[in-house]
């Protein structure tokens, strides 16, 4: 009794008859443009904030060109638009293959790709503008989060639609890897992005200080897990076995690292905080389990290496396998240098340095860039019925690709570690060798250069890429749906006949679905805020005034964090440079928290206090009047821009809400308590000559800054 | 550390899922042949031309 969902061109037979039917690669077709077109745009923003560290005027001193707005829409571009809609390009024509069977239903799979791309517009408009949720990766705010999740949901059941609808028994191990991170990613999408809404397009994170860092990390490197690993991972063991024409090296293989991975990779989130706040007990956990993820990453990448065997020629003349081969070759890389980035004495050296960053775009230019040009290579032409215009032009992609990656990696290395060994050398007097901060930024600027030189030669190939695809597509037709057939598979219900009729109608399932989901989501976490107790251990920690609240919203929407991290760690280095250690008690009010990954800047967390009201007012309008050879933009609107006491009351009452111990009186008095430490502060400027700041939005950030890291010497 | 009353269980929830899963695969003899899936994948193309 096979299934007909309405959209379904299938033929039903008797059990035993071959059935007829057809692959959707409309639908695949429409990814793959959309991947290229947004791995451009994403691609192409990326060099222009890697300019504006090499040289500072390209921020244009506009807000929503400014390095602190862009570089999320960098990394939410080429994580979610590139290798997100390259997922779903090989997933929608992998999956229809492997299961013998068309999508599930073709209107989801529209619902997918446009409520995608919508979602994509949406960042794109909302991030330059400043509004961030202020965590990375999960800085689009909470409606275009609850989108996320709708169409996430959607996509799950037209998979799992088209797993039930398969006429082939065995799931192939790519499939496997798909479930997991559709599942994954789902779970660290909603359980990371729980905020309650200020307004339209403001919220805050449910989470605050210690917890926060942990569940975003949690989050953070699964996103890298399961949005950049497993689905991709899925990918090269469909794709390089049909590029290489042979089978994969060894399937048992495939599976074993299939389940380790996916255990070993939930636990690795505490590497991202080594030597920060959170409980030893924690870090070392995630220390230990990072080594151990070295076994099931290198399970794969010799699975998908060692599926040459035999086949090694066709490196010499074949892009696709050019390409494929050193994806599998960087993720090799990247899975081993980030194991030993985990350990704590190297990791002690390499935090919020430029080696992370290394670190990163080898992963991501290397394994996800490059696999998903060999699949493209070899997909896009079948998906036309043709050949691939030139097979010069995609070699020649390749090495300007290769370079590019290299000058960026080894660029990024130098700049690192160079970094790493200032901030932590010490001469035999036991004082700093490099006291002020501004010398490591000035020295490793050639090596900023240099990377973004790397960017352009990744870009280019990209470039050659589109010219090369264009001349494949350019007055051919798209055939029609592949034609495909097999014999039935007689599935048993998994629980019952009712759910086996629902499970025929998708649109009822993904409405009961999203009901399910979002009913266990409220189960969950009502109880959670409910019991969540929020005593402070450090007694003369107290929550921000409605004025260094309003102004740390300021810092997070010009995102300062991005290069500016707010954690001292307890080493002799920070503490002689910075003040007393961070403790996890100083945070318990910070929805979000701001400890950030990197220091393009100093470290902030014990700024208050350091430099008087005018300092702060001239460093923000230009740093250079501050630091000669500084490279932050310049934030003149702050000066001229009124604060937004609008929603202060408002602002006061969601804190309230989730915990942090403002009084009614708090809530009710809040825009009159801003405007009085307004007063103050512009007072303060008056008399250093800079007058009319009491209602700017620059006296508000000055308010946050002065009380960052105060609290504990009261 | 109070967030560990959600991850714990969330983390319990997620890996008796991962369980589900592999018990399934067993009785649905997922393992039961591990050798043929790798060439079966190469055969479903109807193409015979090369398109490079």
């Amino acid at each position: 009794m096979t299934m007909n969902p309405s959209n379904s061109p299938d033929v039903a037979g008797a059990p035993g008859n071959i059935e007829q039917f057809s692959y959707d690669d409309a639908i695949v077709r429409k990814f793959v443009w959309a991947t290229l077109l947004w791995g451009l745009i994403g691609m192409v923003v990326g060099l222009l904030v890697a300019l504006q560290l090499a040289w500072w005027p390209a921020n244009m001193e506009t807000s929503w060109l400014s390095f602190g707005r862009l570089r999320p829409l960098h990394t939410n571009a080429v994580i979610f638009a590139f290798a997100g809609n390259a997922f779903f390009a090989g997933m929608y024509y992998s999956t229809q293959r492997l299961l013998k069977a068309r999508m599930f239903s073709d209107a989801l799979s529209k619902f997918h790709f446009w409520g995608w791309q919508g979602i994509i517009v949406a960042a794109a408009i909302t991030l330059p503008l400043g509004f961030t949720a202020g965590k990375e990766y999960a800085e689009l705010e909470w409606p275009i989060d609850i989108a996320i999740a709708l169409v996430w949901v959607g996509m799950a059941v037209n998979m799992f639609g088209t797993i039930a609808k398969r006429r082939e028994r065995h799931l192939y191990v790519a499939i496997w890897f798909y479930i997991a991170s559709i599942v994954t990613v789902a779970l660290l999408h909603i359980f990371n992005s729980l905020a309650l809404p200020v307004s339209f397009m403001k919220s805050y994170s449910v989470y605050a200080g210690v917890q926060d860092a942990l569940v975003q990390w949690w989050y953070g490197h699964n996103a890298v897990a399961f949005f950049l690993t497993t689905p991709f991972l899925g990918l090269m063991y469909y794709f390089m076995p049909k590029a290489a024409e042979g089978p994969i090296y060894s399937y048992r293989l495939s599976i074993i690292h299939f389940w380790s991975l996916v255990f070993l990779y939930i636990w690795t989130g505490p590497h991202h905080l080594l030597f920060s706040s959170l409980p030893d007990w924690a870090q070392t956990t995630g220390m230990l389990l990072s080594l151990m993820l070295i076994a099931p990453s290198w399970g794969g990448m010799i699975n998908g290496l060692l599926t040459l065997r035999g086949a090694w020629h066709k490196l010499r003349t074949d892009p696709v396998i050019k390409f494929m081969v050193v994806a599998i070759t960087f993720y090799g890389m990247s899975t081993f240098e980030g194991p030993m980035l985990s350990i704590k004495s190297l990791n002690k050296l390499a935090h919020y340095s430029d080696w992370i960053i290394s670190h990163v775009h080898g992963g991501a230019l290397g394994w996800n860039g490059f696999l998903t040009f060999g699949m493209i290579y070899w997909l896009l032409p079948r998906l036309y019925g043709t050949k691939l215009h030139s097979l010069k032009l995609a070699n020649a992609h390749f090495w300007l690709g290769l370079i590019g990656i290299l000058v960026y990696m080894i660029s990024m290395y130098i700049s690192g570690l160079t970094q790493g060994l200032m901030w932590l050398d010490f001469d035999n007097d036991g004082y700093l060798v490099y006291p002020n901060f501004i010398e490591t930024v000035a020295v490793v600027i050639p090596f900023y250069w240099l990377r973004f030189l790397g960017g352009v030669l990744y870009v280019a190939g990209l470039l050659v890429m589109f010219y090369n695809l264009k001349q494949t597509v350019s007055g051919v037709t798209p055939p029609e749906d592949t034609k495909a057939e097999a014999a039935p598979y007689e599935r048993k219900p998994l629980m019952g006949k009712f759910h086996y009729k629902l499970e025929a109608k998708p649109m009822m399932f993904t409405v009961l679905t999203v009901v399910a989901v979002l009913v266990g989501t409220i189960l969950e976490i009502v109880p959670m805020l409910a019991v969540e107790s929020n005593v402070p251990t450090i007694a003369s920690v107290k929550p921000y005034t409605p004025l260094e609240l309003t102004g740390r919203d300021i810092y997070i929407r010009e995102g300062c964090f991005n290069c500016h991290s707010q954690m001292v760690r307890p080493l002799r280095a920070e503490t002689e440079r910075y003040g007393t250690y961070s403790k996890s008690g100083e945070f318990v009010y910070d929805h979000p928290f701001l400890w950030g990954s990197k220091r393009t800047g100093p470290d902030l967390h014990r700024i208050g206090g350091k430099y008087p009201d005018m300092w702060h007012l001239r460093h923000m309008e230009d740093p250079r009047s501050m630091f000669a050879e500084s490279i932050m933009p310049s934030y003149p609107w702050l000066l001229t821009d009124q604060m937004d006491l609008a929603k202060i009351g408002k602002k006061i009452k969601v804190m309230r809400q989730l915990g942090v111990p403002y009084s009614e009186q708090d809530v009710d008095n809040a825009e009159s308590m801003a405007k009085a430490q307004a007063k103050q502060i512009a007072d303060n400027l008056a008399a250093s000559g800079v007058t009319g700041m009491e209602d700017k939005e620059i006296t508000a950030l000055i308010a946050y800054l002065q009380r960052l890291g105060t609290d504990i010497k009261k | 550390m109070g967030i560990l009353i959600l991850l714990v269980p969330v983390t319990l929830v997620l890996t008796a899922t991962a369980v589900g899963a592999w018990y399934w695969a067993c009785h649905n003899r997922q393992f039961d042949d591990l050798d043929s899936p790798a060439y079966k994948m190469l055969l479903d193309d109807q193409e015979k031309e090369d398109t490079i």
